[in-house]
């Protein structure tokens, strides 16, 4: 089916009033998602592309009567953490954060509550995860035309570390006859609330999903996080990667910092190299150009049948 | 230094007939979401600088009487 | 953002952790004067944001007020790693029986801070991690409940220590974490941790770093107590004329975001890219067939002409770039045709024909049909989605290199 979202999902935005909710509210109501509610502290009474905005959450998910599933987050920085732990504490069990520039303490704070309460934070930094002609939730695609030409339905399931990315990779799947089953912007920030280990157990329990893609980066640990994940769980679900960034393994690219906040590189252990070593020893395929993607993953699938 | 350039892929053309209306001027003005149009005593003033900010919205099309004020992509002609 | 040492001290005694009488001084006569106070021998350590600074001599012991003053002279003039000093650290010698390591990290995996301790201080604490395991305690600690002592005792207990020095050890590890986390650091270091032969314990070095995205919110650490002006920022590095340029053009303008890098590149292919996963992509693809970026850059967001135009401008105006690409990931907030006007007119402004100029243009997504028109009409060579970014690379380093389409 698809990992986190289905056709009955519904969810808010919270700071919906803003330049940059307003539009993907547009565009995410536009692609059939159920928004059910907006939240702006002092806007309540106001309607936003038709949805109305409240105050709070709890005004919210009073209006729907009954739970609501999850909630886009695109409140400024310092305003952030308030609005994820007020979303948390109401019930909403998938939320996505898109804001950026958060510090780490606060990110850190959100994932701890959200995993006390058994809820699950997207982000952040990141533009959203999409199910195919189902639903999506952020940015990520652009407006619905767009977005339904990038993405077909399919078997591979894709996490990445870069939005655009997402949606670059998940259109040569399309154009290559793939199609995505559910693809996951994860965000580019040193901590997130779900790392590529932490999405396997989905992809791994969902029937439609037969192969995965990712896109990385150099600096942090996931990649070695996931090599683990796969080796400990016996995956039934080939991998194919993808990294970019590359040239910052010269010397004179050292300690500057490119992309993602994620990416700033810190000693042998987290270079592109080590990196690429450590995801092959685990059998997952790491290609050298974007192009063989979804060749690879053709082989990969061809194999497994 | 280059010179800086302007009116080089969009031009906004108002008719005479409702350039003066002052009230028009300032509709424009509010509506345009990359300043192109000032409101001054005469009327309508397009501020050149900003022509090729035009982000085809087609507000200032619709604030004004039909056919009256026209957007010009210069790259078609 | 990177401290000072003698700053790092000031945040770990304001955080209630023992530290030397020490004194920070801009010349060898206050330099004299510290000494002095002090009344005994001293250690006299050059202020700069580098390591190394004992290999080049900037660390240096003293007697006498006398030589503290002559060894700070010296230093105070001493450039270490490109770096001049800002003062030096006056520094009782310390009657040191033993020393420690205590530091606060994030753990990314963990998503929680971690505390680190060892009561085999002084050294390389990765070597010590490597070579004896059983000398180094970890703990993580919460990020929403208060830090408790005990959570630090576990920590340092974990190495075997204990008596008095227990007990020592412990209330500073514990706040050493809170000072972490209260301050919003990324890295809260300090080795050595000394045990004095009197038994006290005391920073006698302090190593910190806060993170950038907080130093908005840090105003009363930063601007109150050590008195850092916001236009200090520390960075690793100094941005070039082209980098400075291009973050003038991006604050100036708040309609999207451009970015623009060049340490370390030398060559002739300006990039005009993005975004963030997707330059990475690119530059690497350009590099790996072959070709020279004269620049690394990331272009986002919603941009003006004005902003995009600017960028490429900045890139074109580069020593030895004698043509742009400009490619980007499949978009959905940047809208293609913008960007057309904007680079097309970069080349306008500086008298060049845009055709020529501009080596490929590969930009698929909001407004791409129109951004096609505009394109066509200055005969740019553009592509749409089907070109791969790698293909998209390749066929800007065949273009100025001159080999046939």
């Amino acid at each position: 089916m698809s990992i986190l979202l289905n056709s009955e999902t519904t969810f808010i935005v919270q700071g919906i009033t803003g330049r940059e909710a307003v539009n993907l509210t547009r565009e995410c109501l536009d692609y059939g998602s159920k928004i059910v509610g907006g939240v702006t502290p002092g806007r309540k009474g106001r309607e936003v592309h038709g949805v109305p905005v409240f105050d709070t959450v709890a005004q919210a998910v009073e209006n729907h009567g009954g739970p609501i599933d999850g909630s886009v987050v695109t409140v400024p920085p310092a305003f952030t953490k308030d609005a994820v732990l007020e979303a948390i504490e109401n019930g909403i069990k998938l939320i996505v954060i898109v804001t950026e520039r958060i510090p780490r303490r606060d990110v850190a704070q959100m994932v701890e509550l959200a995993d006390l309460r058994g809820a699950r934070i997207i982000g952040p930094n990141c533009l959203g995860l999409i199910v195919p002609e189902v639903c999506k939730m952020g940015g990520i695609g652009g407006p619905a035309k767009d977005a339904a030409k990038a993405y077909a339905p399919g078997p591979v399931g894709v996490m990445s570390r870069s939005g655009g990315m997402t949606t670059e990779i998940s259109s040569s799947l399309t154009q290559a006859g793939l199609g995505v089953s559910t693809a996951v912007s994860i965000g580019g920030d040193a901590i997130i609330g779900s790392t590529y280990a932490e999405l396997m157990p989905y992809f791994e329990a969902d029937e439609q999903t037969q192969a995965i893609v990712i896109y990385t980066e150099p600096g942090g640990r996931m990649e070695a996080q996931l090599s683990e994940w796969v080796k400990e769980n016996n995956s039934r679900l080939p991998i194919v990667a993808f990294m970019a960034g590359k040239f910052m393994d010269d010397e004179e690219m050292k300690g500057m910092s490119f992309g993602h906040a994620g990416t700033i590189v810190e000693g042998v252990e987290d270079t592109a190299t080590e990196k690429i070593a450590r995801l092959e020893a685990a059998g997952i395929r790491v290609v050298e150009r974007i192009d063989e993607i979804p060749d690879a993953v053709k082989q990969k699938l061809g194999a497994a049948a | 230094m280059a010179e800086a350039l302007h009116k080089v892929f969009i031009d906004v053309e108002v008719d005479a007939s409702v350039a003066g209306d002052a009230e028009l001027a300032k509709k424009l003005e509010e509506v345009c979401p990359v300043d192109i149009f000032k409101a001054s005593e005469g009327g309508v003033e397009i501020v050149e600088k900003n022509l090729d900010e035009c982000v085809l919205c087609n507000l200032c099309v619709d604030a004004a009487p039909e056919g009256t004020v026209r957007v010009v992509k210069l790259y078609e002609q | 953002m990177r401290f000072f040492e003698y700053e790092a001290r000031q945040i770990v005694e304001a955080a209630g952790i023992p530290v030397t009488k020490y004194g920070f001084c801009t010349t060898a006569d206050e330099a004299r004067k510290a000494a002095e106070e002090i009344g005994g021998p001293v250690v006299i350590k050059s202020q700069v944001l580098s390591g190394g600074r004992m290999k080049a001599g900037g660390v240096k012991f003293a007697d006498t007020p006398d030589d503290a003053a002559a060894h700070a002279e010296d230093i105070l003039k001493l450039e270490i790693n490109g770096h001049m000093p800002r003062g030096v650290l006056v520094d009782p010698k310390a009657e040191v029986k033993q020393e420690y390591y205590a530091s606060v990290v994030w753990d990314g995996t963990a998503k929680r801070p971690l505390m680190l301790f060892s009561d085999m201080g002084g050294i390389d604490i990765e070597e010590v991690a490597e070579t004896h395991p059983d000398h180094v305690g970890r703990g993580h600690v919460s990020n929403l409940h208060p830090i408790f002592d005990f959570e630090a005792k576990q920590v340092v207990a974990a190495t075997g220590v204990t008596g008095s020095q227990l007990n020592r050890a412990t209330p500073i590890l514990a706040k050493l974490a809170r000072l972490f986390r209260d301050n919003d650091m990324t890295l809260a270091e300090i080795n050595p941790l000394a045990e004095l032969t009197d038994g006290s314990f005391v920073a006698l070095d302090a190593h910190m770093e806060m993170e950038n995205e907080a130093v908005g919110r840090q105003k009363g650490l930063l601007r109150k107590r050590l008195e850092i002006a916001e236009a200090d920022t520390r960075e690793t590095y100094e941005p070039s004329d082209f980098e400075r340029n291009v973050a003038a053009i991006d604050a100036a303008d708040h309609r999207g975001v451009i970015q623009g890098k060049d340490h370390g590149f030398e060559g002739n292919l300006g990039l005009v890219i993005g975004a963030g996963g997707g330059s990475l992509t690119l530059t690497d693809a350009v590099r790996s067939q072959g070709g020279k970026p004269a620049n690394y850059s990331e272009i986002g967001g919603n941009p003006s002409v004005a902003k995009a135009c600017g960028l490429a401008k900045e890139v074109l105006e580069k020593d030895g770039v004698e043509k742009i690409a400009v490619m980007m990931s499949i978009v959905s907030n940047t809208r293609v045709d913008i960007v057309a006007r904007g680079v097309i007119k970069a080349c306008l402004e500086l008298g060049k024909d845009p055709g020529e100029t501009i080596a490929i243009f590969r930009i698929p997504g909001a407004w791409e049909d129109e951004g096609f028109k505009i394109l066509e009409r200055y005969g740019v060579e553009s592509c749409d989605r089907s070109v791969s970014l790698w293909e998209a690379a390749g066929r800007a380093v065949a273009k100025i290199q001159g080999a046939p389409a």
